[in-house]
């Protein structure tokens, strides 16, 4: 998982997780390891229902989670996850 | 003021924090930006127990909003791993953005309350650590009713009373509410407060209040800035009464009470709702020595031309005697007086648009 820098401070400091998880799993699974451990930066990517902050975006192999179901994409073992702020603010 | 006391300013932004200290109100040293890119919507200063703790409403476009503390003048923050305010999964809402942090009375120690968007009150018990949703308010049936303002929908005043299990709200849009009962059960209190904006021009409810102050010695009269006029309330806010006569307009945002003297309070005008600047592009503040009888117009050192507004937060007094006055504008200028009004001095400028000034005297 790529970690933008704002929240690399929360995520152990480290520009790349890797994340330990057994076979496919959905994004969200995968965001629940990672929140377990990282509990602020849980709460910087999704909101206390869980839902992916509006201008956070998500990529999985590449492609914006968004269109792949959200959450419920799948994440392949060696998939990278991109976390991107997204183009906001003024 | 003491020579040996300190004074804080903390002033928030669109785009960070600037904290400000002086000892005798005229030079200041100013740290910051502290959470650069951050939005700073609420400020708290509490100096209950002989201890200063700074709490911060930040809120990032991107990340979400959460809340912080400092116990070192902002050297060093804390923030709490699980998040001070979260609303709990029954609700299904989710935190927008902290508009009020508000300490408690000397009485009740490490009582804090949060005003926050979605309209929601809070209170903690640990001095801001982590707060608690208010379900009297939340379950209130008028909720429902409630609506957004421009600027988001909110409780953006919390007033505890000193003597009492009193405490009043402000919301915008929804208007002043009351609970006799610690926060257990709520009502609407806006009689005599209008509603230009809605068909029914004084509803039970849904007014837009923009803030509301406490006398200091009258626990009962109450201040209120409202979205067009400018109210008294000598009955604990039973009924609100005009005493918008002698300014130059009624629209504004800001209200603020003296901290010890009765009857004293300022405003700053807004010419009107759909022409949002200062009375003639004339940047003034106006104080009330008669609980709104007649108004006086403050304005040495103030720019002879200003367009830009002064936000209902963006404004705070100090304990010091005599009294400080403070307030930044959405062009990013922060003034200060140390007489009450009488002279400002521009003591930051340039800085993005203005969201919150607090004052308070620390321990250094």
């Amino acid at each position: 998982m790529v970690i933008p820098g704002p929240l690399q401070p929360f995520a152990g400091d480290a520009p790349v997780l890797e994340v330990d998880v057994e076979g496919p799993v959905s994004v969200r699974e995968l965001l629940d390891v990672m929140g377990h451990e990282y509990r602020v930066f849980n709460r910087r990517i999704r909101d206390e229902r869980g839902v992916v902050r509006r201008y956070v975006n998500l990529y999985v192999a590449g492609q914006d989670v968004r269109q792949l179901g959200g959450l419920d994409a799948m994440v392949q073992p060696g998939d990278e996850v991109l976390i991107i702020a997204s183009v906001a603010g003024g | 003021m003491n020579t040996k006391q300190t004074m804080l300013l903390a002033v928030g932004t669109k785009k960070g924090l600037w904290l400000g200290t002086s000892t005798d109100r005229q030079a200041w040293t100013f740290t910051g930006p502290h959470f650069l890119m951050h939005e700073i919507p609420s400020i708290g200063i509490d100096t209950r127990d002989g201890k200063t703790r700074i709490l911060v409403g930040v809120r990032s476009e991107h990340w979400g909003p959460t809340v912080v503390h400092s116990d070192d003048l902002g050297a060093t923050w804390s923030e709490p791993e699980s998040g001070a305010i979260v609303f709990p999964p029954d609700t299904d809402a989710a935190l927008a953005r902290v508009w009020q942090l508000q300490p408690d009375t000397q009485d009740r120690p490490g009582v804090v309350w949060a005003g926050a968007e979605p309209i929601s009150l809070w209170r903690s018990d640990d001095g801001g650590s982590h707060f608690e949703l208010n379900r009297g308010l939340w379950d209130h049936p008028h909720r429902t009713e409630w609506a957004e303002g421009y600027g988001g929908g909110a409780i953006h005043s919390v007033l505890p009373s000193p003597t009492e299990d009193t405490i009043h709200v402000a919301m915008s849009t929804g208007g002043v509410y009351r609970s006799d009962d610690g926060g257990a059960s709520w009502i609407p209190r806006n009689v005599g407060i209008s509603a230009g904006f809605d068909p029914d021009p004084s509803p039970e409810f849904g007014q837009c209040v923009h803030k509301i102050a406490r006398d200091a010695q009258e626990p009962h009269r109450l201040f209120a800035q409202n979205h067009g006029g400018v109210y008294r309330s000598d009955d604990n806010a039973d009924t609100w009464v005009s005493i918008a006569e002698g300014l130059p307009a009624d629209f504004g945002f800001v209200m603020l009470a003296h901290p010890r003297r009765s009857n004293t309070a300022w405003v700053i005008p807004i010419k009107a709702d759909v022409e949002r600047i200062p009375p003639e592009a004339k940047l003034a503040v106006h104080r009330s020595d008669d609980a709104g009888g007649t108004w006086t117009r403050l304005d040495v050192g103030l720019p002879e031309s200003e367009y830009n507004v002064v936000l209902r937060d963006a404004a705070a007094v100090d304990t010091a005697e005599p009294v400080g006055v403070y307030f930044g504008t959405r062009g990013g200028s922060v003034y200060a007086s140390a007489n009450e009004g009488t002279e400002f001095t521009e003591v930051l400028s340039h800085l993005p648009d203005v969201l919150c000034v607090r004052a308070a005297v620390v321990v250094a």
